[in-house]
């Protein structure tokens, strides 16, 4: 028999073809080539190219926080599009994404999962806006959501200060024309991974292969070129500004005086700061100490600020993990230094999977909108009802930390901080081991260890009551908020289960 | 009492801006704007009428902006105003 | 002592938390004409209703000679201040001319003696009358420099080095001292400086001063550091305590220390390092004297 008769016997038999030769070789110089990438196109045909239709889910991430463009643009031009009833799931919303009002009054958003929401949207959904509850979670529980596919996302749309015309995507440009730069990806790193379609926009699109890089090619549908995804001189302010108010360097300093002290200052030490002035300040009062008594930490985890990356550069931190650069000097750093990782929201904190890296962290400082005597910390809505902030790594950090310090003044105005019960339920009181106010600080009964190391360090330890009494006391006895009965949100916990709901806020 | 219009306190955090203007109808006509008016609305009004009525004001029209006011500011505030408003100090 | 301007509610609803050892709410200086009133009113209402703790409570008042000052001392005494604090005074007669006004509200209200005074010298003249000022009434508890004004006065200006304030600061201490009262430096107003203050903070501690006038938390830490004994000067200081009660129980007159003869003024020396101390909550109460 023949080679050729064996051959198409073989692939008979194995159900194949039989080879036919490879195509047409493309001579074009490849520099040139790369210009008519068939990913490169517009955000108009990058939609109806992915098969977005009505009804599914589209994703964002929000590492330009209160300076994001991408999502305002995208669902604007999808709603021109006339696709409607679609799920939004970015993973936090701010301010800046006020005009969902109207998207959402006009149908093309009917649903919306996310970690937080602000200002005039979050405001409208505590009154009714929506017909179905916002879906709360935290980061690492919206990473293992989204990995193991609970959280379907159809569409991803990310935004990335540089591209090239594959898809390959970074957090910050390595080209003279960059635009912006946000640092660590990592809220964007699960939907790059597991949506069907992923959309990158860029500012600044540069030549293959733009290495290293944080996105790969091969996860990617489209790249679409736009004027900016994002200012990044607003990353940096609001929750995460660098504080010079003295009340939260007074609490700074406590909340430092408490890690000194708390028997896990030790060298070797992992620690996480939240967002919030007097959290993110409490790194700096920790830096004289560690000098003293020569005592490294061996990483920094969050949530990284500059704070941080200095420690990092005098060799007070060894490594830095980071899933969100909370401002320019760590998004450099990101770029810069191989010590400094970026990390994807489900290696940061899933409580689902045995490795994350909140799993080896030793302390952990928060902030909290209010904490209620039996621990239990609310970091999402005010004590007017009104949704107003974001879960965050709230309560993934707290849960996992070895120590967790939760930093609050006792009064916000005439807002009490420390309360009966939490208007709503973010991170359960069993996580939250110290609170520390102006007035006095708190060890949870369950850590008495804990509690003598801080009274034997002469920290003034007080008790939730008379902490609760003090606020009273000030500002009198508050009334209770008009909810009705709608449920306008309801809290994940980190294993999936209902948490908490929240309710509408009537006038 | 005769009253002519007067203000006092600012908008900074923590304080509240008290306006009294002469009756248009017997008894106090408070109207209040706070951001705590879910919470404190009831008190903060309460306090107002007080210490009016305790200077010997039952009519007047009152405008209160709040920012966060403790109740001894909001004192200090109403009487402030109603001192100017009326002319006659609490003071010899 | 803390400034707080006596027409801000938000700090004075809080500046407590800082710690300070004492706050003088201002109707002086920091309160526009226009808002006299008002202020008296919010300091009246911020000293009945706000518990400040152990915190000492000082008014500073406007002169008598104003159309303000009768009246800051009527609502301040009805408040149950600690502390007035008189500025720009010149003369005894001022002093005595606030006693007797005091004195008035006090008989009113049934507490007489409650109220202490605390004169701030401003000017050439004070400087002149120092003693007569700090010696002219039984509630005067201590004088203080108003750098600013005083100068102003001198036709000269404020410089880092303080060389103009010079005469002033020790006559001031002199004064004080020679009528059993205590005495407080002038505040110092560049924020951004903190060596410099410490500096500044610590020369004023070698002339004698027993405190200083601040006008941001920032500052409270490095007065209570410059002013709280070391753990070197209080083990010295606690030898010679305990050398003197050693000697007491023999019936001896005669103390020493490590085989030197110990006089009069390095006891009152060491007496004063331990209240300081305890003072400062470096040393428990029991162990004070």
């Amino acid at each position: 028999m023949t080679n050729e008769q064996l051959i198409r016997e073989a692939a008979a038999k194995l159900g194949k073809k039989v080879y036919q030769g490879p195509g047409q070789k493309i001579p074009t110089f490849r520099r040139d080539l790369q210009k008519e990438s068939c990913k490169v196109v517009s955000l108009e045909e990058a939609i109806r190219k992915s098969g977005l239709k009505d009804g599914m889910t589209i994703s964002f991430h929000h590492h330009f926080r209160g300076g994001d463009k991408i999502v305002n643009m995208v669902v604007d031009k999808i709603a021109e599009m006339g696709i409607k009833g679609l799920t939004l799931a970015a993973s936090s919303l701010s301010d800046v994404h006020a005009p969902l009002v109207g998207h959402i009054k006009n149908g093309v958003i009917s649903k919306i999962t996310t970690s937080g929401v602000r200002g005039e949207l979050a405001e409208q959904i505590s009154r009714g806006l929506m017909d179905e509850p916002v879906i709360f979670r935290s980061h690492g529980t919206r990473g293992a959501a989204v990995a193991s596919g609970e959280l379907h996302i159809d569409v991803a749309f990310l935004g990335a200060p540089s591209c090239d015309p594959l898809g390959n995507a970074c957090g910050y440009s390595r080209s003279e024309n960059a635009k912006s730069i946000c640092g660590s990806l990592g809220y964007a790193l699960p939907d790059a991974r597991y949506a069907d379609k992923v959309v990158i926009l860029t500012d600044d699109l540069v030549p293959y292969p733009n290495t290293p890089n944080s996105i790969s090619e091969h996860d990617v549908d489209y790249v679409v070129v736009v004027d900016s995804v994002g200012d990044s001189s607003k990353i940096s302010s609001g929750a995460i500004r660098d504080s010079k108010n003295p009340r939260d360097i007074l609490l700074a300093r406590l909340a430092a005086k408490a890690i000194i002290n708390s028997g896990y200052f030790k060298d070797g030490f992992s620690i996480q700061t939240g967002t919030g002035g007097a959290a993110l300040a409490a790194v700096k009062f920790i830096r004289e100490s560690m000098i003293e008594k020569g005592i490294k930490a061996s990483y920094a985890l969050g949530g990284i600020t500059a704070h941080m990356v200095k420690l990092h550069e005098e060799g007070l931190i060894e490594r830095l993990i980071d899933v969100q650069s909370f401002d320019k000097v760590a998004a450099e750093s990101v770029k810069n230094d191989p010590a400094h990782k970026e990390v994807a929201s489900y290696e940061y904190a899933s409580g689902m999977e045995p490795g994350s890296a909140v799993h080896y962290l030793d302390i952990v400082i928060l902030s909290a909108l209010e904490v209620d005597v039996n621990f239990n910390a609310n970091v999402l809505v005010g004590s007017d009802g009104i949704i107003r902030g974001a879960i965050g790594g709230h309560p993934d950090t707290a849960a996992d930390s070895a120590l967790s310090i939760v930093v609050c003044p006792l009064l916000r105005g005439r807002i009490p901080c420390i309360v009966d019960h939490v208007t709503t339920l973010i991170t359960p009181g069993a996580s939250v081991d110290v609170v520390i106010t102006e007035y006095g600080t708190v060890v949870n009964p369950r850590r008495p260890e804990i509690a003598e190391r801080l009274k034997a360090a002469g920290m003034k330890l007080v008790d939730m009551q008379y902490l609760r009494d003090c606020a009273r006391k000030i500002i009198g006895e508050p009334a209770p908020i008009p909810f009705g009965d709608k449920v306008v949100g309801v809290v994940l916990g980190r294993d999936g289960s209902v948490q908490d709901v929240i309710r509408n806020v009537l006038k | 009492m005769e009253l002519k219009n007067a203000s006092a306190g600012t908008f900074e955090s923590g304080d509240i801006l008290i306006r009294i203007d002469p009756a248009e109808k017997k008894g106090l006509e408070i109207e209040l704007e706070s951001s705590v008016a879910d919470q404190f609305g009831v008190q903060i009004k309460k306090v107002i009428s007080e210490t009016l009525e305790g200077l010997g004001i039952c009519d007047a029209k009152v405008k209160a902006i709040d920012k966060g006011a403790l109740d001894c500011t909001i004192r200090a505030r109403v009487t402030a105003a109603a001192v100017r408003a009326s002319g006659k100090d609490v003071w010899k | 002592m803390m400034f707080i301007p006596g027409n801000n509610p938000g700090m004075m609803q809080d500046a407590y938390i800082y710690g300070p050892d004492s706050i003088m709410l201002d109707l002086e200086d920091s309160v526009t004409m226009a808002e006299k009133d008002a202020a008296r009113l919010l300091v009246y209402n911020a000293l009945k209703t706000v518990d400040y703790g152990n915190i000492e409570r000082v008014v500073r008042i406007n002169p008598l000679s104003t159309p303000y000052g009768k009246k800051d001392v009527e609502a301040v005494v009805k408040a149950g201040v600690d502390v007035i604090r008189m500025p720009k005074t010149e003369t005894a007669d001022e002093v005595r001319e606030l006693e007797a006004e005091i004195l008035k509200v006090e008989e009113e209200i049934g507490c007489v003696g409650r109220t202490q005074i605390m004169a701030a010298i401003e000017s050439a003249l004070g400087i002149v009358n120092a003693y007569q000022i700090a010696s002219a009434s039984s509630r005067m508890m201590g004088i203080a420099l108003g750098a600013e004004d005083y100068t102003a006065n001198l036709k000269t200006m404020r410089s880092n080095e303080g060389i103009e304030l010079q005469l002033a600061r020790e006559t001031i201490v002199v004064a004080a001292r020679a009528a059993g009262i205590s005495c407080f430096d002038t505040v110092f107003s560049n924020l951004e400086d903190m060596e410099i203050f410490r500096k500044e903070v610590e020369f004023i501690k070698t002339l004698g001063f027993d405190g200083k006038s601040i006008i941001n938390p920032r500052q409270i830490d490095v007065v209570n550091e410059v002013f709280t004994p070391t753990e070197k000067e209080i083990a010295k200081a606690q030898t010679i305590i305990a050398a003197i009660k050693e000697a007491r129980q023999r019936g001896s007159g005669v103390i020493s220390v490590n085989g030197k003869m110990v006089d009069r003024p390095v006891v009152i020396r060491a007496e004063r390092i331990i209240a300081l101390a305890v003072a400062a909550g470096v040393i428990p109460e029991e162990d004070a004297l």
